[in-house]
């Protein structure tokens, strides 16, 4: 079963975000940049269903710049078998990344999509769901866990108020939550091996996908600062805070 | 330069964030428990961190010596126990059989010290025999089939765990010398082999040493290392090059840690209504460490380079040694002096760091012996 996995490059998620004095969004020269964390879930989602033997082979898909290749390399170093590079220098929103990897899955034509859910960058959570919409397939997002059958992939999801489990026939979309597993390291020595994997690289204009944005950045500001709290004198005083001034009681 | 930058980027930043997520939030409990849990071992040997400096040939990276430091500045950025344990396998536990060992030799035992399935020691130190090295008295007799082994060694780091001792014992008694001094490969569990209780040292807890005693042990001739007497000096010499480029990387690695530790606490700290960063006397000791740092820093990457290039770095290994061993001690006292009552305080970890980091201006020659050497050389080399 052949199995693609999708990877971003986000600003590393220990640098501190600045946004750009014209607030038309945020610093990204010279930045750290990372795969983002919800898809090294699915690189090791994907690896590990590999080493059980349920997988047998492994595509990492990025959509970004020449750059991107290097948060494909990290995924070939953690066990993925073949990258494939789709190289633009435009922002991409949600759709067109679906759209591109609609195209993608129609050329390679896995049995499964492993995604995280959102990427830490715009936090947008929309492309799995568009990919499973454009394409039909069925979709088990925030998984928790999944356990692949005979054609079939049970996914347990978080949601609001506990754990459900769905069953979903193959092929289908997963996207990954923050508990569903604990990414490994890539180690030095595959690190040196996954230069020698081969990594395809292609464009949105060669697969025919139109990526001109749909939305537009009105203005992009630094989060406030915290304010000041208050000291109640009672309990008494707290309660009716809470419910007056707050109203969440 | 074997790597291609983009490898090499991705290598330290796999080392750096394995540094971050794991090994520094166990550096208290390594340090109180005096062990590095088994868990650690094994995720440290499945980076491949013990095969750092081991040729790919025989499963191991095969780093050049500027890569290899490289990688140490950012291990380097931990409490020091952690790379005690990969230190002996890259350094003076292997580059004796990788220089001048038999095909044979490397084959047996290099790609299990590359896993870290096996853990090397280098027991060239005696009690008698410490500076003076080539002093040494454990002797080696000819015997039925081999050599017979007998005398003690003293402080062998990873001795406790390892299950390959590159010893040094004297198999010319009639050159009391280095000429009479050889090399051999002792395997752990060889009868007449034993190590002593572990030694209770002033800092780097979790990593460990012992004496090491040799009681009419029997080695069969193949043990002697490159199959030739009267050359184990000059193979301890030689090893020393790369170790103490290595240390060096090592000390520059725990001057940056403790640096960013100090300013961190300053900006934070507030005295007299202000961070204690704002004060001049405070910026002082931090520019001092930096400064520090960074030429101890550029002095090994250049001597690294060098190395590499296939020049004699002797002279400079040495400077780097005895610099950096030397400005890692200003630094971490600086460090305790910035942290004021807390730097005293063991919750804080940076009087940890102030009793590490003292050994290293101790082994793989004091700062005394690099004077020496480097002094000796240039008087030598005019
Ligand atoms: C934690 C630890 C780990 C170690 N690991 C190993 C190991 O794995 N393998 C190994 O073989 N050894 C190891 N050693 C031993 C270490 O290399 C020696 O301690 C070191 O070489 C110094 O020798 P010594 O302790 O006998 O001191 P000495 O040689 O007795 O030196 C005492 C003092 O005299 C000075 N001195 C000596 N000779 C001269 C001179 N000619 N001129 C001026 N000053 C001089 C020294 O600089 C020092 O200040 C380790 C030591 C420690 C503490
Ligand atoms: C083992 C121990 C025992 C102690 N016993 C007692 C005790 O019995 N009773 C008691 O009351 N206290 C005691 N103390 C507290 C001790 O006196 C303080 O730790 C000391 O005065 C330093 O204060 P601090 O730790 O808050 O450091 P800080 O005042 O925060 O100093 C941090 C650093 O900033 C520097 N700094 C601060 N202000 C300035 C400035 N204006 N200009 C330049 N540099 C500045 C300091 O020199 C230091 O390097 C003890 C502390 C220890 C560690």
């Amino acid at each position: 079963m052949k199995l693609l996995v999708c990877v971003k490059r986000v600003v590393d998620f220990n640098v501190k975000i600045r946004v750009k004095p014209d607030g038309s969004g945020v610093e990204l020269a010279n930045i750290k940049m990372s795969m983002n964390p919800f898809d090294e879930i699915a690189v090791e989602e994907a690896v590990r269903l590999k080493e059980q033997g349920k997988v047998t082979e492994i595509v990492a898909v990025s959509i970004g710049p020449q750059q991107a290749g290097e948060t494909i390399r990290t995924a070939l170093a953690m066990g993925a078998d073949r990258g494939i590079l789709v190289k633009t220098d435009a922002t991409v929103e949600p759709l067109a990344v679906a759209k591109i990897l609609a195209k993608v899955v129609e050329q390679e034509k896995p049995d499964l999509v492993i995604m995280g859910k959102q990427a830490i960058d715009d936090d947008a959570n929309q492309t799995g769901q568009m990919l499973a919409a454009l394409l039909g397939w069925p979709q088990g997002t925030f998984a928790f866990k999944v356990a692949v059958g005979e054609g079939s992939i049970d996914v347990t999801r978080e949601v609001d108020g506990g754990l459900q489990t769905v069953g979903l026939k193959l092929p289908a979309i997963v996207t990954t939550d923050l508990r569903l597993n604990e990414p490994r390291y890539a180690s030095l020595p595959n690190i040196m091996k996954a230069k020698k994997k081969p990594l395809d690289e292609t464009s949105p204009e060669t697969l025919g996908i139109d990526v001109s944005p749909r939305l537009k950045v009105i203005k992009t500001v630094e989060p406030g600062g915290r304010k000041a709290g208050v000291k109640v004198g009672s309990v008494a005083e707290l309660v009716q805070k809470l419910k007056v001034e707050a109203g969440v009681l | 330069m074997a790597l291609d930058n983009e490898t090499m980027q991705g290598l330290l930043e796999s080392v750096a964030r394995f540094v971050r997520e794991r090994l520094r939030p166990l550096e208290h409990q390594v340090a109180r428990e005096d062990c590095i849990p088994a868990e650690i071992r094994r995720e440290i040997a499945a980076m491949g961190l013990f095969g750092l400096s081991i040729p790919e040939d025989y499963g191991g990276l095969g780093l050049t010596m500027e890569e290899e430091v490289r990688v140490a500045f950012e291990l380097g950025k931990t409490s020091p126990a952690f790379r005690s344990l990969i230190g002996t396998n890259n350094g003076i536990g292997s580059q004796g059989l990788i220089m001048d060992g038999t095909e044979e030799q490397k084959q047996r035992y290099l790609p299990r010290l590359a896993s870290g399935e096996l853990i090397s020691s280098f027991a060239l130190t005696e009690p008698e025999a410490g500076s003076d090295a080539a002093s040494l008295k454990t002797s080696a007799r000819r015997g039925e089939g081999g050599y017979v082994l007998n005398g003690t060694k003293r402080f062998i780091t990873n001795a406790p765990h390892a299950g390959l001792f590159t010893v040094f014992a004297r198999t010319d008694p009639s050159q009391p010398g280095a000429r009479g001094v050889s090399a051999f490969l002792v395997e752990a569990g060889t009868p007449g082999l034993s190590c002593g209780p572990i030694d209770r040292k002033m800092g780097q807890s979790g990593s460990h040493t012992s004496d090491v005693i040799f009681e009419d042990c029997h080695v069969p001739s193949d043990a002697l290392l490159g199959g030739r007497e009267g050359q184990g000096f000059r193979t301890a010499m030689k090893v020393l090059d790369r170790g103490r480029l290595h240390i060096s990387a090592v000390c520059v690695a725990m001057a940056e840690r403790v640096i960013d530790d100090s300013l961190r606490y300053a900006v934070e700290r507030k005295q007299f209504g202000q961070p204690i960063a704002e004060f001049q006397l405070v910026q002082a000791m931090l520019a001092d460490s930096r400064t520090e740092a960074y030429a101890a820093r550029c002095m090994v990457l250049e001597t690294a380079r060098s190395k590499d290039r296939g020049a004699d770095v002797a002279t400079d290994a040495a400077c780097c040694k005895l610099f950096a061993s030397e400005m890692v001690g200003r630094v971490v006292d600086r460090a305790v002096q910035i942290h004021g009552g807390a730097g005293y305080i063991a919750d804080h970890g940076i009087e940890r760091f102030y009793r590490d980091a003292r050994l290293f201006r101790i082994y793989e020659g004091t700062s005394q012996i690099q004077q020496i050497v480097i002094a000796r050389n240039m008087v030598r080399d005019l």
